[in-house]
Parts: C-alpha cells; sequence; structure tokens
C-alpha cells in the first residue's frame, strides 16, 4: 500500500509534478497498446533523470511495490500494464540526446526518446538508426531495448541487439549498473545482449548508446504485385537464395492493402491478391546490378505488375502504407488482434495457408502484413465486440501464434511476450528451460518486483483464462471495483 | 509545465452540479470514441505532450478520458477538464492518425459540455467572459485598440514593463499584454471598403471572379493592412471583391472554446449576410475562422432551417491562398529576394488540409526563398484565444517554435493566421518582421519592399 507517507517520499525524490495520483490519470495508464489487458496502478512516476529513476526504484524495493518502465505505451503484448497497487515508471520525460560523435557513429540516448529521432538527429551527418519497427515515429528506444524491436530492415540489418553498444541500468534494488561498453567488443557474459529483450524484468535502462551507420549511397526499392500468395511467397525464396541481401522483403495480403490504402492512399494495387516490397540499399553499381536480378526474379514467379520507386518521396510514401497498415486495419474493422509469429522461411506458403483455413474455419477475416525475408509474420485477426466475436478472435489469434511453433518457429518475432503470451511459453520451451529463465531473472530481481506476471508463465496468471479484459460479472453487477 | 490541474478547483455551491458525466446533448460519440485502437501515433504530434509527457494530456489520453467520463466510469471533473482544456484544438493529431479517428469532432463536443456541465470559478469566468465580449465586437475592440496605441505611443507600456508592474500582473493578463501587437492608431480604424472592382489586365479584361470577403474580428481591427493587402491581391487578379459592412464576428473563436450557442448565433448572422451575395467564393485569409466556416454544415446540421444554407456557404469557402492558387497568376510579379521562413497555421494546414497552395501562392514570387521551420507540425501555442486562457503552455510552446523559426536564419516569417503571427512576433520579441502570405504577393505585385 502507498500512504501519505510514502507518496511524499516519491514527491521529494522526483518533485511534485512527477508523481501522479489522480485516479481518473492514473486509469489513462491502465493499457497499453493491446488494450484487452488493463490494470490501474497505484502511482504513475515520470522521472527526468538516470538519478530520479534511481531512486524511485531504490523506494519501490524497500517498501516492496511493484514496478512497471512505460515508454510511449504501444506495445502489443501488454508489456506495460501495470501490477495492481503498483507503480508505472514513464520514461516519457527522459527524451534528451546526451551524446552525439558523428566521427565515431555513435550516440548516447535516455530511454524516452523516439526511434524516429534517433535517425532525424543523425540525417543531417549522413547517419542513421537501422532498426525500423512501424511504430517508429512514436516507439521509444527504451522500449526497443526492452522488447528487442527489430523492423522491416531487420533482415539485412539485424535488431536492437545489434545496434545497441552500452546501457546504463537501474537495477530492481535502485543501484546503478553499466552493461556493454563503448568498445564493439567487451569482457565476460554478454549481459548487455541479456539484457536486452528482457521485457523489463530485469531493470530499467536509462541510458542508451547506440551505433550509427552511414546512409546507403543507393536505394532501390519496388513493389510486386502477385496473383497468390503462396507466388509472392516463391518470390521471397527465389530472391533470399539467389545470394542477394534485400535491405528489406515485406509482403501485405489483399485485406492489408485494403486498409493500408483507405488510411494513406499510398499507391497499392488494389486488386492484387498479395504485393511484395522488396527494398535493396547499397553502394551504386551492386544495387543497380542486384535490382535488376530482382525484377528478373519477380517476374519469374508471376509477379502482375511492378511498380519502382522513382524518387525518395514516393518511397516514403510506400513505406508510409506499409508502416501505417496495423493502425489502419481499424478502417475496415471495430476490432481486430495484431498477431507476431515466427516460421521458418521455406514454410511461409504453408503457414499462410493454414492461416487461411484456420481463419475460414472460425467465420472471421484475418489480414495479414509481414516481414517475409525473416519469416515475421503479422496475421491480424479481425473481429467486431459488440457482435459478441470477441472469444473467438482471440482463440484464433492463439491458434496462429502455437502453430507458428509448430512449424519450428517463435510465438513472437518482435512485440515481445509481455502478459499476452505467458501462458503459451510452455508451447515453445520445456520446464527446466523455463526454470533457468526464472532462475537468471531473480539473479537480478529476487525481489519479483520487475514487471512481474510477464514474460514468464506463472500459476495465479495461468489458472485465469487468459486473454482480452472481461469485467468480472460482479463488477457489472456494481458490486466491486477495479480501481 | 502545465499543471495537471489547468482549471482551477472549483469553488462550492455555484452553477451545475460538479463531478456529474456528460449530458445527453451531443456528447463525444462512442462510435468515434471507439474508432481509436490505442496506438499511439498521435503522441508525437501533440504539443501538451511534447511539454508534459503526460498520457492524460495527449490525444489518446483524452480520447480514454472521453471514454471512461462517457461510459459513467469517471466523473467530469477538475483533473478531466484540466485535461481537456489544455489541449490546443491544433488538430495535429487528426494528421498524424493511421485509423482516422475524428478527434476535431470528439473534442468539439466536449467543450460545450464543460461549459454546460462544468462550474468554472469566479475569476476563470470573468476572465473568459471579458475575451469573449471584446474579441468578437470589432466595435468594442477597435477603441480598446486605440487606447492599446495611445499606451504603446506614451511610453506606459515601457514605463510598466521597466518598474516591473507588469511583472506583477497575473499570468493571463500578462498574456494579454504582452500579445498586444503594435498597432498603429490610423489602422485600427480603416475599414474595408463594401465593393472592390476587379482591376482589368490586358490580357483578362473582365473579372474573372466574384468574391466575398469575411474580413473578420480581430483581424479588421489589428491587421486592417492584411486585409487591404488581400483586397489589392484579389482585384489585380481579376477578382470583384464584395466585403459586406457589418458582418460581425464568424464564431470560430467562441466554437473553438466551446461556446457553441454563441457560435451557432453568429454563424447563422454571417449566413445571412453572404448568402444573398452574387459570389463564386466567401475568401477568408484567417486559417482559425476559415476552419469555423468550413464546418458551418456541421455546426448547424439539426437546425432545419439552416441545416441547408449553412452546407451551401461552407462549401463555398475559401482560403486565400486556395482561390489564388487556383487562378494563375494575372497581374506581373516583382522579385523579392528574401529568406521567408513559412510558418504553417494548424487551422489551415491539420483542420483544413490546405498545405501546397500557401506554397504555390509565394513560389510565383521571383527570387523569393521559403524555407519550412524544424517541427513545421507542430502549433505556436496561440490557438484561438489558447494563449490568454493557458499562458504557460503556450509560452513555452511560442518559445520553442521561436527557437526553431531562428534555427532557420530567415529575413521574415509568413503564416496565415493573426493568431500565429501575434503569438511568434511575440517569441521573436519582434526581431523579425511576421506576415502574412499575402501581404508577400501584394508586394510581389506591387513592387514594393514587403517590410
Amino acid at each position: 500500500m502507498i500512504d501519505t507517507a510514502l507518496r511524499k517520499r516519491f514527491e521529494a525524490a522526483l518533485g511534485r509534478d512527477a508523481v501522479l495520483t489522480d485516479p481518473l490519470q492514473l486509469r489513462t495508464y491502465e493499457c497499453d497498446g493491446l488494450t484487452g489487458f488493463r490494470e490501474v496502478p497505484a502511482l504513475v512516476l515520470l522521472p527526468r533523470t538516470t538519478e530520479q529513476v534511481a531512486a524511485a526504484v531504490a523506494l519501490c524495493a524497500e517498501a516492496e511495490l511493484p514496478f512497471v518502465a512505460r515508454g510511449a505505451g504501444t506495445g502489443l503484448s501488454g508489456g506495460a500494464v501495470p501490477v495492481a497497487q503498483g507503480v508505472v515508471i514513464s520514461l516519457a520525460r527522459m527524451r534528451q540526446v546526451l551524446e552525439f560523435d558523428p566521427d565515431d557513429r555513435t550516440m548516447v540516448l535516455q530511454p524516452g526518446v523516439t526511434n524516429a529521432e534517433i535517425s532525424k538527429v543523425a540525417a543531417p551527418h549522413g547517419l542513421y538508426y537501422a532498426p525500423d519497427p512501424s511504430s517508429q515515429v512514436v516507439c521509444t528506444i527504451g522500449g526497443n531495448v526492452a522488447e528487442n524491436s527489430g523492423g522491416a530492415h531487420c533482415v539485412k540489418y539485424g535488431f536492437t541487439v545489434h545496434h545497441v553498444t552500452a546501457l546504463t541500468v537501474v537495477l530492481p534494488d535502485g543501484s546503478v549498473v553499466r552493461l556493454g561498453g563503448d568498445a564493439p567488443e567487451t569482457a565476460g557474459p554478454d549481459l548487455r545482449g541479456l539484457f536486452i529483450g528482457s521485457e523489463g524484468t530485469l531493470g530499467i535502462a536509462t541510458e542508451i548508446r547506440v551505433r550509427l551507420l552511414r546512409t546507403p549511397q543507393s536505394v532501390r526499392t519496388l513493389v510486386a504485385d502477385f496473383p497468390t500468395v503462396e507466388a509472392a511467397g516463391e518470390a521471397v525464396s527465389g530472391i533470399m537464395a539467389s545470394g542477394i541481401v534485400p535491405a528489406a522483403v515485406e509482403m501485405l495480403d489483399a485485406l492489408a492493402i485494403e486498409a493500408s490504402e483507405a488510411a494513406v492512399q499510398a499507391g497499392y494495387s488494389l486488386d492484387a491478391t498479395a504485393a511484395l516490397v522488396v527494398e535493396l540499399d547499397g553502394m551504386e553499381d551492386e544495387c543497380e546490378e542486384q535490382f535488376e536480378r530482382v525484377v528478373a526474379l519477380c517476374r519469374e514467379k508471376g509477379t502482375t505488375h511492378i511498380r519502382i520507386a522513382t524518387d525518395a518521396e514516393e518511397r516514403a510514401r510506400i513505406w508510409k502504407g506499409r508502416k501505417a497498415a496495423f493502425a489502419a486495419v481499424g478502417r475496415i474493422s471495430p476490432d481486430y488482434f495484431v498477431q507476431d509469429g515466427v516460421v521458418p522461411r521455406t514454410r511461409l506458403a504453408e503457414a499462410l495457408s493454414r492461416i487461411a483455413a484456420m481463419s475460414r474455419a472460425e467465420g472471421l477475416r484475418v489480414a495479414n502484413v509481414f516481414h517475409a525475408g525473416d519469416g515475421n509474420l503479422h496475421p491480424l485477426v479481425l473481429f467486431d465486440e459488440q457482435a459478441g466475436e470477441a472469444e473467438r478472435a482471440e482463440r484464433l489469434s492463439s491458434e496462429i501464434a502455437e502453430m507458428c511453433v509448430e512449424l519450428g518457429g517463435s510465438l513472437s518475432g518482435e512485440h515481445g511476450i509481455g502478459l499476452d503470451k505467458a501462458c503459451s511459453m510452455p508451447k515453445m520451451f520445456g520446464e527446466e528451460d523455463l526454470a533457468v529463465m526464472g532462475r537468471l531473472r531473480s539473479s537480478f530481481d529476487p525481489g519479483g518486483l520487475a514487471n512481474p506476471g510477464k514474460v514468464l508463465p506463472t500459476p495465479r496468471l495461468c489458472g485465469e483464462s487468459p486473454g482480452r479484459y472481461r469485467p468480472h460479472p460482479l463488477e457489472t453487477a456494481g458490486v466491486i471495483e477495479r480501481w | 509545465m502545465i499543471s495537471p490541474h489547468g482549471t482551477p478547483d472549483p469553488q462550492p455551491g455555484q452553477g451545475p452540479a460538479q463531478g456529474q458525466g456528460f449530458d445527453a446533448h451531443d456528447p463525444p460519440s462512442p462510435d468515434l470514441i471507439s474508432d481509436c485502437v490505442h496506438c499511439g501515433f498521435c503522441l508525437p504530434a501533440c504539443p501538451t505532450y511534447a511539454l508534459t509527457g503526460e498520457e492524460m494530456n495527449s490525444p489518446r489520453g483524452r480520447i480514454y478520458q472521453m471514454k471512461l467520463i462517457g461510459e459513467g466510469e469517471a466523473p467530469l471533473d477538475a483533473a478531466a477538464v484540466g485535461h481537456f482544456d489544455n489541449c490546443l484544438g491544433c488538430m495535429a493529431c487528426v494528421t498524424a492518425c493511421p485509423s482516422g479517428v475524428q478527434y476535431d469532432r470528439l473534442i468539439q463536443s466536449v467543450r460545450p459540455q464543460i461549459e454546460r456541465n462544468w462550474a468554472r470559478t469566479r475569476a476563470d469566468r470573468a476572465f473568459r467572459g471579458l475575451i469573449f465580449r471584446l474579441f468578437p465586437y470589432p466595435r468594442r475592440l477597435r477603441p480598446a485598440a486605440a487606447l492599446g496605441a495611445l499606451y504603446q505611443r506614451l511610453g506606459v507600456r515601457r514605463l510598466l514593463q521597466r518598474t516591473g508592474v507588469t511583472r506583477r500582473l497575473p499570468a493571463r493578463l500578462r498574456a494579454l499584454e504582452a500579445l498586444m501587437p503594435d498597432v498603429p492608431l490610423r489602422s485600427a480604424l480603416r475599414r474595408t471598403p463594401a465593393h472592390s472592382p476587379a482591376r482589368g489586365q490586358a490580357s483578362a479584361p473582365a473579372a474573372r471572379r466574384t468574391v466575398g470577403m469575411v474580413t473578420g474580428c480581430v483581424q479588421q481591427v489589428f491587421f486592417a493592412h492584411v486585409n487591404e493587402a488581400t483586397v489589392r491581391v484579389l482585384t489585380a487578379e481579376g477578382c470583384d471583391v464584395v466585403a459586406p459592412r457589418e458582418q460581425g464576428c464568424c464564431g470560430a473563436l467562441s466554437e473553438h472554446a466551446g461556446r457553441e450557442e454563441e457560435a451557432v448565433v453568429r454563424a447563422k448572422r454571417l449566413i445571412e449576410t453572404f448568402e444573398d451575395l452574387e459570389v463564386d467564393a466567401v475568401v477568408v485569409n484567417v486559417a482559425g475562422c476559415g476552419s469555423a466556416l468550413k464546418e458551418y454544415g456541421r455546426l448547424l446540421a439539426g437546425d432545419p432551417e439552416f441545416a441547408e444554407r449553412a452546407e451551401r456557404f461552407a462549401a463555398k469557402v475559401r482560403d486565400v491562398s486556395e482561390l489564388l492558387a487556383e487562378l494563375p497568376p494575372l497581374a506581373p510579379r516583382h522579385p523579392v529576394p528574401a529568406r521567408l521562413a513559412h510558418h504553417e497555421a494548424c487551422h489551415l494546414a491539420h483542420a483544413q488540409g490546405v498545405r501546397r497552395a500557401p506554397r504555390e501562392v509565394l513560389s510565383a514570387v521571383p527570387e523569393l526563398e521559403v524555407v519550412d521551420i524544424p517541427e513545421s507540425d507542430m502549433c505556436c501555442g496561440s490557438a484561438g484565444v489558447y494563449n490568454l486562457v493557458q499562458p504557460e503552455s503556450a509560452e513555452e510552446l511560442g518559445r520553442r517554435k521561436a527557437a526553431h523559426v531562428r534555427s532557420t536564419a530567415p529575413e521574415a516569417v509568413v503564416t496565415a493566421n493573426p493568431g500565429c503571427l501575434l503569438q511568434i512576433s511575440r517569441h521573436l520579441d519582434s526581431e523579425l518582421p511576421v506576415l502574412h502570405p499575402v501581404q508577400v504577393v501584394d508586394a510581389s505585385i506591387r513592387g514594393v519592399k514587403p517590410w
């Protein structure tokens, strides 16, 4: 419980304007991008510095209060859902670029800086930050570290873990440590690597050192339409098998194209069953030569139409269409779930046929937008909550994720496990695997205060039926409240 | 920092019962609310989120509060009113939203709800009353401006500033004082002629268009010279310009502040003033007014007598830059060798979706270099009466905008809205001229220096 005395101590450490206690204000923090899971926190803190985060976490440790770090609240696995009676530590006010060395191509950032902002600051020096999740205009580098975010270009450039060299971390006892180092390689176990993707369960990163890349000399982008999803899948395999390493290979199916066009009119063909976005980058000559080969490969696999971006503006429009696709689905369906799973690239076509069959069987539409180059699927399950379809949609969505595991893939590519998939973890990992993860987590957080209930299944969590928030009958009757 | 409680705590025993929800008259629509998928793409676009980093001061957070209040899960209380009042209404979030959420309609439903169902403090009501009894009335504003001009001319302003009297004024009065433009006495008393005929050009001797012109309330008193430039440019471009004498205020300030009844009365009067004129278009040079005029159809949709007339009127409304962009230039342009920073008014870019037209119109001026300002989508903090009623956050946004303007090293700034003009001039400490784009075009046509 947080009494007045404790609240005052938080206020003394962070300043009065950094401690929120008003019930309505607290409720705006009850969920992240996955609104099905909700929990009202007891307190929201808005620190500005590493010292303030450390002070806040130390107070939580002392009072044994669970805490959850939050960036922009765009996560799609419920990773930033508060713990009842716990504390939310919002990093939204920590958005300074602390250091930028264009010669060394590094930048040190506070966690609340958005992903897109990094490249914006770096651009005048011909540099950029490679991982580019679709939500990059809003999602923060702190959240990217927690989720080990990827993006369209990770097929060539890798994930967050490949671009973050050092972290200043506040551990769950309030101590401040530095993981990794300024040099690209450090000695000893790779704790930096362990921390990235730990979804807020090992502590809070407060300073993040990233490496930047030179903006490629040449970038070529095309959109190829295909009459079937399978044909598009074969084109992807063909490109990868040819030895070309594309910067990005993305696929949108007809439903995703419809949504995206409704939102941003990026010029995708509305009559295509599937569209591939292929981007190559690098030195001009190499890029040109490979681009010709990609065009030829698409033709060979039966493309019906190829659109080649003629300038940077058109390329930006193509990408805007792709990146707005998730949220744009809101235009063609009242409600939807965004799923995130990985299958081996060679089994893409099989996975898509199975999704189509499952969709037909359940009588719900599924739109597909995904990173085809590395087999990272993002099926969007469309439903209407008011028509009572939520439960079926939830089942279908979980089945799709578990089918990915069955095909030799993963429960999540980049959205994380969070609260949403914690209970599916045993489908992918054995008991001993999970026990090791649990021991590792305890060694950082013996009190179990950092984002408890996320990632690893707990009997309490998984005993209850997982999924979307459903009001308890007593709540509906007005007998109990969720504050 | 914005205080999360932007609205002072209410005093008990006055006005409607506190802590109720929305009433049944046009509450924010649950359907529109449910369009929001909570993706957060609006956050970086929102000026108050940029300042506070607070979820409840973001569009996503505000929609969430509307939902909770609408469903009876939370009361319309001081905190909620504070967060809604904090919203500038710049509509940058509408542009940013991939799901097509109509936040503009949502917040426009909420504001009148607050005015009806929330008792503001006596001081707050008095201040808002002062604003709305002064600004929309040119006949009252004119003497006030004349007094203001004297106040500046006689050095009273400098004296009060030097002696620190100004500093001791409450924040809102200080904002009012600081925004007051340097109006030449003569300018404050000028009026737009009721009819200005097209000036024939050899290539097009007859008038190309007949247009009605909305002269504005604040605009015609503080910015009579912008209206004059507008008339000169339009007539030079072959338009007959009709500007009815007694137009009154269009109601934009009232509507954007939730004073719906006032806005409705004014909208009807303006429609009546213009509907019998035989004009091809109704031209307006104030972005804030233009966005309200174009929304008349929605504002009066429930009024059987006016619904259709309002639609008809709204369909004719054009920002002056839109009209000029439609007409191929007729009058020759002289070079204006200068570097201009272009500040996009939110009510033009976001609310009306007019972005290309001002650029096109300026691009016809030879030797003129027009540069965009970094963070151009972000509001300058003016936002109608916002900089008067929420001076602290307006001040921060103004400073931020001024810094971005300076970073482009321009010789002058252009913007199509008088509110932005006042706000930016103030935060640039008058170090650069700030003009309406039409003034630059006017100077180019006449071959004179624009500043």
